[in-house]
């Protein structure tokens, strides 16, 4: 009786909360709207106040109005490219086992491991890399200096790591138990159960932990200034892995600093964020669509 | 403060008890911690009430700017009626604040030019020139690096880009991997006017797009003490013990000279340049002061402390 009066009554509480949560969840459009908006503010001028074969051009020299952005957009996909394969196989793997293979204990004290890896602060990372991963890239790799792409590759990859590992292996977990009994019943062994059954099944929610995996990698800032060697070179030789590069985001962190306002040079450095913006979007976008494409979560086609 | 007193007086009061004093041990740490997060406690703010306050507006070279800073504290702190506004913005702005009569002492990192002098003078503004400390550049490679000296035109090629080997200066058969500070940092600057372009108005050189920028002096020190094809550059006083300071020539021929205080002094270390500060006309008072006592031992000192040469 008592339910029923408060029910059917106009709730000022419920109002509240309701728009209060709503009110969040616009938030994010808003926000992030707001970024956009002040990126172009910020970065729109240099695309006409530097010609856009200065500002596309190969040498980045920008106390002398030499704006190429070309080697540090082509820097940042060096490296992110780079992460991203150190950083899939070991996650999925790693997914794999905690989700499917591994004993319960020994699940209980990795899973909570793996996120300890998450909180480690990237300067932390860097710091070591720097002291040493560095060195030893240089000695047993053969390179003039350790301070090279694949450096900063191997820091984002322990980067990414954990934020693919959970997302992976939560999908890996969400796939429904009469998946795997129905393949066990058809005969297959243990890791064709895994290889073309759950993986398959959750194959939307692995490709959005790598989605994940490369966003943290490519917006990562200090641990790569730190070891990348920042020199603005073209990284278009074969071994161009191995050598130094400069990021978008290392450009924009060490620069910025210094820049007077308002100069064309500060408007550049906010055209790179709005390009590493772009780039970011880009790749959720292509993500969205693979994942709409490849039908409602855990539906259909598995053996295909 | 009182409060941790209290409680240490109440602990000594206390019978042992281990789980107390845990307690209150525990309460200790956490009162520290708080006051170790506020805000630096009570500022000396006990300005003796003699006369104005005397406000020195000084600005100018970001090189000088942090000597700037270290000089305008000590002093302030010994001299509490005494104000010193000390902002960087380059030695252009600095001369210019002065030919526009806003600031008291300009920081300049070069001489004036002959045509600021002019604007100054047209301006009603007589600017003295102050040499306060100086700054060097120094060269440094690995330890075990066989190569001693190197002359301008050598360090050129080698920053260039034209020498990518070792073998070429007389080292090991080694790749050359260059490091440098980032570009916004004023010895970037320098380094490359007086070495890369050599000293010549016309030379458009530029650093090699292989060069590594280094975000800081300690990311040049730890890669010169770790990598043998490694050549750095950074001032004097950020160069630490475990690096090789190369000996600069002027050209092939003539000697070979380490950047030490009495290099610098007596001008021959090549990449050396003397730090100014400009006042209008003679100073009196308390400017006066003040960079009397710059020139002092005690002001010099510090000079010494932040990586620039002292001039005595």
């Amino acid at each position: 009786m008592i339910f029923k009066q408060s029910s059917s009554r106009f709730s000022w509480n419920e109002f509240l909360i309701e728009t209060l949560i709503r009110a969040s969840g616009f938030s994010a459009i808003f926000f992030v709207a707001l970024i956009f908006i002040f990126l172009v503010r910020e970065g729109a001028p240099a695309f006409w106040e530097v010609s856009l074969h200065n500002l596309f051009g190969t040498r980045w020299y920008p106390i002398f109005d030499i704006y190429g952005t070309l080697p540090l957009i082509l820097g940042s996909v060096v490296v992110t490219v780079g992460a991203v394969a150190i950083a899939l196989p070991l996650g999925l793997a790693t997914a794999i086992y905690i989700g499917e293979i591994a004993p319960r204990w020994v699940r209980e004290i990795l899973k909570p491991l793996i996120e300890v890896l998450a909180g480690i602060p990237s300067v932390v990372l860097g710091f070591l890399g720097m002291i040493a991963v560095a060195p030893l890239v240089r000695r047993y790799l053969g390179m003039p200096t350790g301070l090279t792409a694949f450096t900063g590759a191997v820091m984002l990859a322990y980067m990414a790591l954990p934020t693919i590992i959970s997302v992976a292996e939560d999908a890996i977990d969400a796939v429904p138990k009469a998946y795997r009994d129905g393949a066990y019943a058809l005969g297959a062994t243990h890791w064709q159960t895994i290889w073309r059954v759950v993986l398959p099944a959750a194959r939307s929610g692995i490709i959005i932990a790598v989605m994940l995996g490369i966003g943290r990698a490519i917006g990562e800032t200090m641990a790569v200034m730190m070891v990348t060697g920042n020199a603005a070179r073209m990284p278009l030789e074969w071994n161009a892995f191995f050598r130094p590069v400069r990021t978008m985001t290392a450009t924009i962190a060490a620069e910025m600093g210094e820049v007077a306002q308002g100069s064309t040079h500060y408007h550049v450095l906010f055209a790179v964020g709005l390009i590493l913006f772009a780039i970011t979007f880009i790749i959720n976008a292509v993500a969205s669509i693979v994942i709409i494409r490849g039908g409602p979560r855990r539906g259909g086609r598995l053996m295909g | 403060m009182y409060l941790e007193d209290k409680l240490k007086m109440r602990i000594r009061g206390v019978p042992s008890s281990p789980l107390l004093y845990s307690v209150a041990l525990a309460l200790l740490l956490g009162i520290l911690a708080g006051n170790a997060c506020a805000p630096a406690g009570p500022a000396p703010e006990a300005a003796p009430e003699t006369g104005a306050v005397q406000t020195i507006q000084n600005k100018g070279s970001d090189t000088i700017v942090n000597l700037a800073l270290a000089w305008a504290e000590a002093y302030t702190a010994r001299h509490p009626e005494v104000r010193i506004a000390v902002t960087g913005g380059g030695s252009g702005t600095g001369i210019a604040a002065l030919i526009n009569g806003t600031v008291d002492i300009a920081n300049a990192s070069r001489a004036m030019k002959p045509e600021e002098m002019e604007r100054a003078r047209a301006n009603g503004v007589e600017p003295v020139e102050h040499v306060i400390a100086a700054d060097a550049i120094a060269v440094v490679v690995h330890p075990s690096n066989p190569v001693d000296g190197l002359t301008i035109d050598q360090l050129s090629d080698i920053f260039t880009g034209k020498i990518t080997n070792w073998r070429e200066v007389g080292g090991e058969d080694r790749p050359i991997v260059l490091l440098s500070r980032e570009s916004n940092s004023g010895t970037y600057i320098y380094f490359l006017e007086v070495v890369v372009r050599k000293g010549e108005k016309e030379n458009q050189a530029l650093f090699s797009p292989d060069t590594l920028l280094m975000p800081s002096s300690e990311g040049i020190s730890n890669e010169i003490r770790q990598n043998p094809n490694a050549i750095g550059y950074d001032g004097l006083g950020y160069v630490t013990d475990d690096q090789k300071t190369l000996a600069v020539a002027v050209r092939a021929g003539e000697p070979y000279v380490l950047p030490t205080v009495a290099t610098v002094k007596d001008g021959s270390y090549p990449i050396a340049r003397p730090l100014y500060m400009y006042t209008n006309g003679q100073p009196t008072g308390v400017i006066k002061d003040y960079l009397d006592w710059i020139l002092s031992d005690e002001g010099q000192a510090i000079v010494r402390e932040l990586g620039f040469v002292p001039l005595r």
